[in-house]
C-alpha cells in the first residue's frame, strides 16, 4: 500500500510579500516586506527612506529666513505645525518675543490645519478600507469637499493652498484681511454640521466596526516606549497633550477638552480624532473672538538673508501636530544658519511601532492599521 | 509626583555616578554622561525617574571634538524632560545602545548609524535606515558635502 | 510720481556655462527615443489601404479617431510620491474632478497610459520609478508635476535627490509649482491631451508646443 504522507499545513509555508513603495493605499512611499504564513503576518521589515530629501543637511546650509518654507514640506499635510516647530526652536534659543496677535494667529492657523489634516486622514483611510471603486470613495469625496473650504481660507490668508511660508522667526508673515474672520466662521460652522454626516455614515456601520474594532491594538506601555505620540498615544490611554500640558504659543488661554480612550485599537483612534475635530473648531472660534490687535511679528519682514542671527545655544521645541509630537532640535552657533537641526517627525516614531503590532494580524488589517496610524512620509524620511 | 520633586529625586540619584554632570533649569534636566555609562544612566532614568517616553535620539558632529549622541526622554505624568547626552570623543564612533531599555531606540539608532556612522553596541539589526543599503559615506558628518554628485541621477 | 523699475546690477547668466545643463543635454542626446512601435501587421494593412486612391483619407480619419479615443480616456497610474500627491489627490477629488476628462486613477501600471510623477524623486526611489514606467504598455506619456519632479525643486542640492525626473524617464509635460494647485495640474493635463491629439502614426511624438498664456 502506498504511504500516505500527511502534509503539515501549520507553520511551514512562509511567503515573503512585498507591499512595495507604490501601492494603491494612498499613504506615500513606504515599503513593508511582510513574511506571511497564509494570511497572517509573522514578521515585518519596514523599509523607509524613499522620500529622504536631506532636510537636516539642507537646514545647515539655509538661513533661518529661508528654511521655514522648506520646513512645511516635512509634514506636508499639516504644513503649519511643521513650520511652527522650526520657528519656535529658533525663537527659544534667541529669546525672541512673539507678539500676542501673532501667537493667536499661530494657534488659529494650527487648529485649522488640524481640521484639514483630519479631513484628509478620514477620507484616505475610508478610501483604503472601502476600495477606490467601492464605498470608500464617498467619504473621501465628502471629506475633500470640507478640506477644500479650509484650504480656501488659507489661500485667502497666505496665497498658497498646501505649503505655506506663513511663519517667520519672531511672528508670522501675513495678517488676515477684513473679510477673513467672517469667512472663517462660516467655514467652521459648515464643517461642524457636516461632521455629523460622517458620523452617521460610520458609527453604526457593521463593516467599519468589523474592520476597526480590536485591530492594531497598541498598549500604553509600548506606545510610550517607542515614542508614539498624538492621537495614537491618547487612544492607548495616556492622557498627554502638548497643547494642554506644555503649552506653547498662548495655548493656555484657550479652553478645550483632550479626548482619551483606553482600547488602543483603530476604532479608538478614530474616536479620538473625531473629538479633536470638534475641539479644534472650538479653539478657532475662541481665537477669532479674542484676537488681539497689535503687530504680527517682533522682527521686520523677510528682506535679506542675514537678517536673523540666532546666538549660540540649543533648544528643542515641540508642537502638537495632527499626527503627534513634531519637534525641532536646533543647535545654533551665532550665525545666520543653524549648526545642526534634527527633525523629530511624529510619523517616524508612530511608524516605528509597526514591527511590534503587525505580527499576528492579517494582510487586510495592515491597510486599516496604516490608515489609522496616518503616516506622512515627508516626516518619516525627512 | 510633581515636576520639582521628580527632578530633585533624579538629581539625587544621578549625582552619585562618577563622570555624570547635571545642568538645566526648570523641568528640563540635561544629563551629560561618559560613553560607557550611557546605557546605565538611561536604564536608571527609565526605572527610577519614570521617564517612560522616548522622544528621540540623534547625534551632533562637533568637527574636531568628535561626535556627541543626544537622547531625549520624558516623564509624561510629571512633565519632566531629560536630555541625555554623551560625547564620544574625537575619532570614536562606538556608543552603547539604548535598545534594550527603550524600543524606540531601534529606528533612531539605525538612522544615527546611517547619517553619522555611529555603531551602537547591542543593537540587534544595525543597517541603514533612510539611504539605500549600498550607499557610501555618512551624510550628516561635516566632512560630507550637501551636493555630493551621484551620476547619472545628480 | 513715476516709479522707476529696479535696475539689475548682476550680469545675465550664460546657461551654457552651467555644468548641470550640459549634463542634462548630454543625457538627452544619448537617451533612445521611445515611441509607439506599431505592429508589422498594422503596417501592411495601412500599406494596402494607401495603394487605393484616396486611401490616405481613411488612415487620417482613423488616426484622428484613435487619437481622440486615446486622449479622452487617459488613465493615470497613481504615483504620488510627496506633497504634490496631495494636490494630485485634490485634483482627482470632488472640486477639481478629473474624471470628467476621462481620467480614472488606476493603481496598476499595466493598465494605465499616463504617469504623473508628483513629488521628489530620490535616488532610492529612482529604480522603482523606472520599473513602474517600463511596466506601462505603449503608448504612454509622463507628466512631471511640481518643481521637484521638474528639476529637483527646493531639494535640488540634497545628496539623495534626483535633479529632475527627466533624468530617468522621458517627460511630455512639465507642470511647475510647489505644489502646483489643481488648476495648474488641470492645465497641464489639457496640454497633454492636445499633445495626444497630434500623436502620429509613425509613433513620433509631437514637438511640445510652447504655449504661454
Amino acid at each position: 500500500m502506498a504511504e500516505v504522507r500527511a502534509i503539515d499545513y501549520t507553520g511551514s509555508e512562509r511567503l515573503t510579500m512585498n507591499m512595495g513603495p507604490q501601492h494603491p493605499s494612498a499613504h506615500g512611499v513606504f515599503r513593508a516586506i511582510l513574511t506571511l504564513e497564509g494570511e497572517k503576518i509573522v514578521g515585518v521589515d519596514a523599509v523607509i527612506g524613499y522620500l529622504h530629501r536631506c532636510h537636516e543637511k539642507l537646514a545647515e546650509n539655509l538661513a533661518y529666513v529661508q528654511y521655514p518654507s522648506i520646513a512645511s514640506k516635512t509634514d506636508y499635510v499639516a504644513a503649519m505645525s511643521s513650520e511652527l516647530a522650526y520657528v519656535m526652536a529658533a525663537e527659544k534659543i534667541g529669546q525672541f518675543e512673539v507678539p500676542k496677535r501673532a501667537q493667536y494667529l499661530r494657534v488659529m492657523v494650527n487648529e485649522l490645519q488640524r481640521v484639514a489634516s483630519h479631513c484628509l486622514w478620514l477620507g484616505t483611510w475610508c478610501l483604503d478600507m472601502g476600495g477606490a471603486l467601492g464605498g470608500g470613495t464617498s467619504i473621501f469625496l465628502y471629506c475633500i469637499r470640507e478640506r477644500e473650504t479650509v484650504l480656501d481660507l488659507f489661500e485667502s490668508l497666505v496665497g498658497a493652498r498646501l505649503l505655506y511660508g506663513f511663519h517667520q522667526v519672531g511672528g508670522v508673515r501675513y495678517d488676515p484681511s477684513a473679510g477673513w474672520a467672517a469667512q472663517c466662521r462660516a467655514t467652521i460652522d459648515t464643517i461642524e454640521k457636516r461632521l455629523l454626516e460622517y458620523e452617521q455614515m460610520l458609527d453604526d456601520n457593521a463593516f467599519f466596526e468589523a474592520r476597526t474594532r480590536n485591530v492594531g491594538v497598541i498598549s500604553s506601555a509600548l506606545a510610550q516606549d517607542v515614542g508614539v505620540s498624538g492621537p495614537l498615544l491618547r487612544a492607548s490611554g495616556v492622557n498627554f497633550d502638548l497643547r494642554r500640558d506644555q503649552p506653547y504659543s498662548s495655548y493656555e488661554d484657550f479652553d478645550f477638552k483632550v479626548p482619551v480612550e483606553t482600547e488602543g485599537d483603530c476604532h479608538a483612534r478614530y474616536r479620538v480624532r473625531m473629538v479633536e475635530f470638534r475641539e479644534s473648531i472650538k479653539i478657532v472660534r475662541q481665537a477669532l473672538d479674542r484676537l488681539p490687535e497689535g503687530p504680527i511679528s517682533s522682527r521686520p519682514g523677510v528682506k535679506s538673508l542675514g537678517q536673523v542671527r540666532v546666538p549660540k545655544g540649543e533648544a528643542y521645541a515641540r508642537v502638537e501636530g495632527p499626527r503627534g509630537e513634531v519637534g525641532c532640535y536646533l543647535v545654533a552657533d551665532g550665525s545666520q544658519k543653524p549648526y545642526r537641526m534634527k527633525w523629530r517627525g511624529a510619523s517616524f516614531s508612530n511608524l516605528a511601532v509597526l514591527p511590534y503590532i503587525l505580527p499576528g494580524v492579517t494582510v487586510a488589517d495592515v491597510v486599516a492599521i496604516m490608515g489609522s496610524v496616518d503616516p506622512v512620509f515627508g516626516e518619516v524620511d525627512r | 509626583m510633581s515636576a520639582e520633586m521628580n527632578i530633585a529625586r533624579a538629581r539625587m540619584l544621578l549625582e552619585g555616578i562618577p563622570g555624570v554632570t547635571l545642568s538645566g533649569e526648570g523641568p528640563i534636566l540635561t544629563v551629560e554622561t561618559p560613553v560607557d555609562q550611557f546605557a546605565v544612566v538611561g536604564a536608571m532614568l527609565k526605572e527610577k525617574v519614570g521617564c517612560l517616553f522616548f522622544a528621540f535620539l540623534t547625534a551632533i558632529d562637533h568637527k574636531e571634538a568628535g561626535l556627541e549622541v543626544v537622547a531625549r526622554l520624558d516623564n509624561l505624568d510629571s512633565r519632566v524632560c531629560v536630555m541625555l547626552r554623551t560625547k564620544l570623543g574625537a575619532g570614536n564612533t562606538r556608543c552603547p545602545s539604548l535598545f534594550a531599555i527603550y524600543r524606540g531606540a531601534n529606528w533612531m539608532e539605525r538612522e544615527a548609524f546611517d547619517m553619522f556612522g555611529i555603531v551602537f553596541d547591542g543593537h540587534p539589526d544595525l543597517r541603514r535606515m533612510l539611504l539605500p543599503e549600498d550607499w557610501v559615506g555618512h551624510p550628516l558628518l561635516k566632512s560630507y558635502a550637501v551636493d555630493t554628485p551621484y551620476p547619472p541621477y545628480r | 510720481m513715476e516709479i522707476k523699475p529696479p535696475k539689475c546690477t548682476i550680469p545675465p547668466a550664460n546657461w551654457e556655462e552651467f555644468k548641470d545643463l550640459q549634463e542634462w543635454k548630454q543625457l538627452h542626446k544619448t537617451r533612445p527615443e521611445t515611441g509607439d512601435k506599431f505592429s508589422p501587421l498594422f503596417e501592411s494593412v495601412t500599406e494596402g489601404i494607401h495603394s487605393f486612391p484616396g486611401g490616405f483619407v481613411v488612415t487620417t480619419v482613423a488616426d484622428n479617431f484613435l487619437n481622440w479615443a486615446r486622449k479622452s480616456a487617459v488613465w493615470p497610474v497613481s504615483f504620488g510620491l510627496a506633497c504634490c500627491a496631495i494636490e494630485m489627490m485634490a485634483t482627482f477629488a470632488s472640486r477639481f474632478d478629473v474624471e470628467r476628462l476621462g481620467m480614472v486613477p488606476w493603481a496598476s501600471p499595466r493598465h494605465s497610459d499616463l504617469m504623473i510623477v508628483s513629488g521628489t524623486v530620490t535616488i532610492k526611489m529612482a529604480p522603482m520609478l523606472e520599473r513602474i514606467y517600463e511596466q506601462m504598455p505603449d503608448p504612454k506619456w509622463a507628466l512631471s508635476m511640481g518643481s521637484c519632479a521638474n528639476s529637483g525643486g527646493p531639494f535640488r542640492h540634497g545628496y539623495h535627490v534626483v535633479k529632475g525626473v527627466d533624468r530617468i524617464i522621458p517627460v511630455d509635460v512639465y507642470v511647475p509649482g510647489c505644489p502646483p494647485p489643481p488648476e495648474s495640474l488641470l492645465n497641464g493635463l489639457l496640454l497633454l491631451q492636445e499633445q495626444i491629439a497630434h500623436f502620429h502614426k509613425t509613433g513620433r511624438k509631437a514637438e511640445p508646443t510652447p504655449k504661454v498664456d
